[in-house]
């Protein structure tokens, strides 16, 4: 085990510190503003450890939160998470070859722990890389949900601190990357402009899922995926 | 949020994280469909972004948060360090909000 840890250099484990940090802080503001907004502490919880995907947890509690079907916060969820199954293929490697280790390892699959792992290139490596990452943000994750949640019963107002800032500011830098593609940022931005024009008059969940219209500026692929793919550049 | 949409929700991100490591000798994803799975991606999320940033309910939601959201922003586009982003964000929202600006 002394010599796998070995495999991992002091940038990587530091950068991935800082990863579990800003996304503790966002694991925080999700506990604490679904508490505050009415929701039992059990549900972001239980979120949290079941979906672990940041993204599909605020999109689906905001859709209920703001009054919309659970259906249509499941869809919303579900089109988001869609982007793990590329994910899985490329670290299928990393995440081993037996049941015993495909099961628990698929689950760590996040956009984080495969942007870090795609920065490796020895099997040895990309596998330390994966399960080091995926563990030790399922870890900060799940006990900053915990902190937040606890913290949101108490909390009257999240808005004070800004927490509600947390979400869009964090999606913002992760697709950032992704939108240096011109056909990419066409479409999200067409998107954009019809999920919020939509906003008034539908119902919470589906404006987002109306984004996708924007599609149709996407144009044929001019880039490979590790260049277009927003989780392949995180932070 | 009751149970089964959060078991519903949990188990079909399972399904998409696990059929890779499962079928990766088997089955190939053509080029063309992971490009629009990652534009699709792209799509939501910036849609998401622009209705959790401007937009509460049915309405405008004042101008606190997209400030915020803007600032995390410029300096994720200047590669600064995740947690200073989330963390700037939060704050300028927070200053903002305590000056009287909803």
């Amino acid at each position: 085990m002394r010599s796998l840890w070995r495999t991992l250099d002091h940038g990587v484990l530091r950068d991935i510190a800082l990863v579990c940090l800003a996304d503790a802080i966002v694991g925080a503001s999700f506990g604490a503003i679904t508490v505050s907004g009415g929701l039992p502490p059990w549900v972001p919880i239980a979120m949290s450890v079941l979906v672990f995907a940041g993204g599909a947890q605020f999109a689906a509690a905001g859709v209920v939160l703001a009054g919309g079907s659970p259906a249509a916060a499941v869809l919303a969820g579900l089109i988001l998470n869609a982007r793990l199954l590329p994910y899985g293929f490329t670290v299928a490697d990393a995440v081993g070859g037996r049941w015993w280790t495909r099961l628990p390892g698929a689950h760590l699959i996040t956009d984080e722990s495969v942007a870090f792992t795609l920065r490796q290139h020895e099997r040895p490596r990309r596998r330390v890389t994966f399960w080091t990452c995926g563990l030790a943000l399922f870890g900060c994750w799940n006990a900053a949900v915990v902190l937040g949640a606890a913290a949101g019963t108490v909390m009257r107002d999240t808005g004070a601190f800004g927490l509600d800032t947390v979400f869009p500011a964090v999606l913002l830098a992760l697709v950032l990357p992704a939108l240096a593609d011109r056909g990419t940022r066409h479409a999200a931005l067409l998107g954009a402009v019809i999920a919020v024009a939509a906003t008034p008059f539908l119902p919470a969940g589906l404006p987002v899922l109306l984004a996708l219209a924007g599609l149709v500026l996407a144009g044929q692929p001019a880039v490979t995926m590790a260049d277009t793919n927003p989780a392949l550049e995180v932070r | 949020m009751p149970l089964l949409a959060i078991a519903a929700l949990a188990a079909g991100t399972y399904a998409f994280r696990l059929a890779g490591p499962v079928f990766r000798n088997r089955l190939r994803i053509p080029g063309r469909v992971q490009h629009l799975l990652s534009a699709a991606t792209a799509v939501l999320l910036t849609a998401l972004v622009a209705t959790a940033a401007l937009t509460q309910g049915h309405g405008f939601t004042g101008w606190a948060r997209p400030a915020g959201v803007l600032v995390g922003g410029a300096l994720a586009a200047r590669r600064t360090p995740f947690p200073v982003v989330v963390v700037a964000a939060a704050a300028t929202t927070a200053a903002l909000r305590l000056s009287g600006i909803p």
